[in-house]
């Protein structure tokens, strides 16, 4: 192990190592910590100049009351679900479908094939931008769940092959070769052998998937508007322009919106970080 | 993945049906269909047409018209441009930092000791927040009249500055909001990899009297490579992709001077300076080169893996 493990080395440096991670942590985690404490704070706080002081009293509730009730939090924070999980859905389905045949077969332009999904996921997407807004208003899907979660699907399949792909080429291969030989028809090693094998990667691979999506904000701008179909990342401009400088609902309203995909990284925490390496360090 | 209906053909000198003969061959391709299909549909098609309309005067609307070169004629004059572009270097560079800072802070969370987990797990937390999140909170962090950067400047009796109001810091700025989550994600990529160091080769370093910062340079980095390889990848794509933190902290502003490519060009097509598609489109081809030559280098080096 490197560096050297603590447990080998002097007690000074042990004891200098336990004061300093919390230490670290807090530094590394102060933005958040500082909005946390900003999304409890009472409105006057802000107004007397007691920006980075402790609260002068708990007003908790309140904020997180009046986020939850008194905006249009809770609809982008559905629409927001509603776009993310159907997106989740079809990468699964289009992935496993995909990554399947280019990590079973051998075929000639397996490697090509392959080497497109990459690099279109490459791609940085601004070039899309113009093509596919274009794409959604003409099919009518200007501004609503479905044209977003369209592309998205779209979109995330480059990523999910790769990763898909990489994971069966992992799989013990005889297990597919002994089912040929017993005459099992294709679709039948995908469904009944493979697939009960990938399950592991494609939860790794929806958890982040849905972060990404989550988070996404750049697409949510080109391709909709307004509070019916609006997700939250993109909502909550809005929400802050409408409290513009009400720092202690400004703050609550990030920590909503941030937290369902951090609540999914702690559910998920292995799966999440086996994704992350995109199943290539080991 | 209906395959009931199949072509009946009557004595073939194969006794199996035509499906059952060239089920291996057709099969990857009937898997591939539903993704494939999408995936060109609303990705590879498009860049395609990102180029043609970036040899359009069109507005989105109305009937477009050719004009040749010309969006990339004017571009090669505007100024807006070439802060756009050089704005991207700086990202690019800048953002690698990322790197070092992820393997260092790997380096120091790589123990057994109670509760590493959970620290762990919360040295990563930055890159599971919404970037929109971050911009918010980096620009209260900067705020010139209550920011904590400023009260902390003012312990060290320097004079409160305006970072995302100054054209020379702004961008800076950014790209620190931007490196913060960034090194979460290449910590949590070296962690794995560490993971996976050879101990016998440590051990063996060790007779040979090899420590600390020697240690690390030849023999922990080199079988780092793969974590680095993908640590490469993501940076360098978040780099050229960045947009949402830009957008939230500045809107490209003062004056223009906080504007990326992508930015721009989301200025250009799609907002209240008019809607000029074509030129959009072309500063999206110009970015679409510069990663291309990432591309094609990511490529190369998965082809090389993939021949081993």
């Amino acid at each position: 192990m490197f560096p050297t493990p603590i447990a080998k080395t002097s007690r000074t440096w042990q004891l200098t190592y336990q004061s300093l991670l919390p230490l670290a942590l807090i530094l590394w985690l102060l933005p958040l910590i500082s909005i946390l404490i900003f999304s409890i704070k009472p409105d006057s706080d802000f107004t007397s100049g007691n920006y980075w002081g402790w609260p002068s009293s708990f007003q908790g509730f309140a904020n997180y009351g009046k986020v939850f009730f008194e905006s249009d939090m809770p609809r982008y924070m559905l629409n927001s679900v509603l776009i993310t999980v159907p997106t989740v859905i079809g990468c699964m389905i289009l992935s496993s479908m995909t990554g399947f045949a280019l990590g079973v077969y051998r075929f000639k332009a397996n490697l090509w094939v392959f080497f497109m999904f990459v690099a279109g996921n490459f791609v940085p997407f601004q070039i899309l931008m113009v093509p596919v807004r274009d794409l959604t208003l003409e099919m009518g899907l200007y501004n609503t769940k479905t044209g977003l979660v369209l592309f998205h699907i779209a979109f995330q399949t480059g990523f999910c092959t790769l990763f898909m792909r990489n994971f069966i080429r992992a799989l013990p291969f005889e297990l597919i070769e002994a089912a040929r030989v017993e005459g099992i028809a294709e679709w039948r090693i995908f469904w009944y052998i493979v697939l009960p094998l990938m399950k592991p990667a494609l939860a790794a691979m929806a958890v982040l998937v849905f972060t990404f999506i989550w988070n996404d904000y750049f697409w949510a701008v080109v391709l909709t508007q307004g509070v019916e179909s609006q997700p939250v990342t993109a909502g909550i401009t809005s929400f802050n322009a409408q409290y513009r400088a009400a720092y202690h609902l400004m703050s609550a309203g990030s920590i909503v919106a941030a937290l369902p995909p951090v609540a999914m990284f702690f559910l998920m925490q292995k799966h999440f970080i086996a994704g992350l390496t995109l199943g290539a360090v080991k | 993945m209906t395959h009931a209906t199949l072509p009946d053909i009557s004595p073939a000198p194969d006794k199996r049906s035509w499906w059952r003969r060239n089920q291996i061959g057709l099969s990857p391709w009937l898997f591939l269909a539903p993704g494939m299909l999408f995936f060109a549909f609303y990705v590879i098609f498009p860049i395609f047409q990102s180029f043609q309309i970036s040899l359009l005067d069109w507005d989105g609307l109305g009937e477009p018209e050719f004009i040749g070169l010309q969006n990339y004629q004017e571009l090669y004059y505007d100024d807006a441009f070439y802060t756009s572009l050089w704005n991207n270097m700086l990202w690019l560079v800048l953002y690698l930092a990322a790197i070092p800072a992820g393997l260092f802070i790997a380096l120091f969370l790589n123990q057994t000791v109670t509760g590493i987990r959970l620290y762990k797990s919360l040295f990563f937390f930055p890159f599971v927040i919404s970037q929109v999140v971050v911009g918010l909170v980096f620009t209260w962090f900067y705020d010139p009249t209550f920011g904590l950067l400023n009260v902390m400047l003012g312990w060290i009796g320097l004079g409160p500055i305006n970072v995302l109001g100054d054209e020379r810091f702004v961008t800076v700025g950014i790209i620190l909001a931007g490196i913060w989550p960034q090194t979460a994600y290449c910590m949590i990529l070296y962690l794995t990899g560490l993971n996976g160091v050879n101990p016998e080769q440590i051990e063996a370093g060790r007779l040979d009297n090899a420590k600390g910062w020697k240690m690390l340079w030849y023999i922990i980095i080199p079988q780092l490579k793969p974590a680095t390889f993908i640590a490469f990848v993501v940076t360098i794509i978040g780099a050229l992709r960045s947009f949402d933190l830009i957008s939230i902290m500045t809107n490209g502003g003062p004056f223009g001077s906080s504007r990326v490519l992508s930015f721009y060009m989301f200025e250009v097509a799609l907002s209240e300076y008019g809607f000029r598609m074509g030129y959009g489109a072309a500063i999206a081809v110009v970015l679409f080169l510069i990663m291309l030559c990432f591309i094609i280098y990511f490529l190369w080096s998965m082809y090389q893996e993939d021949k081993r």
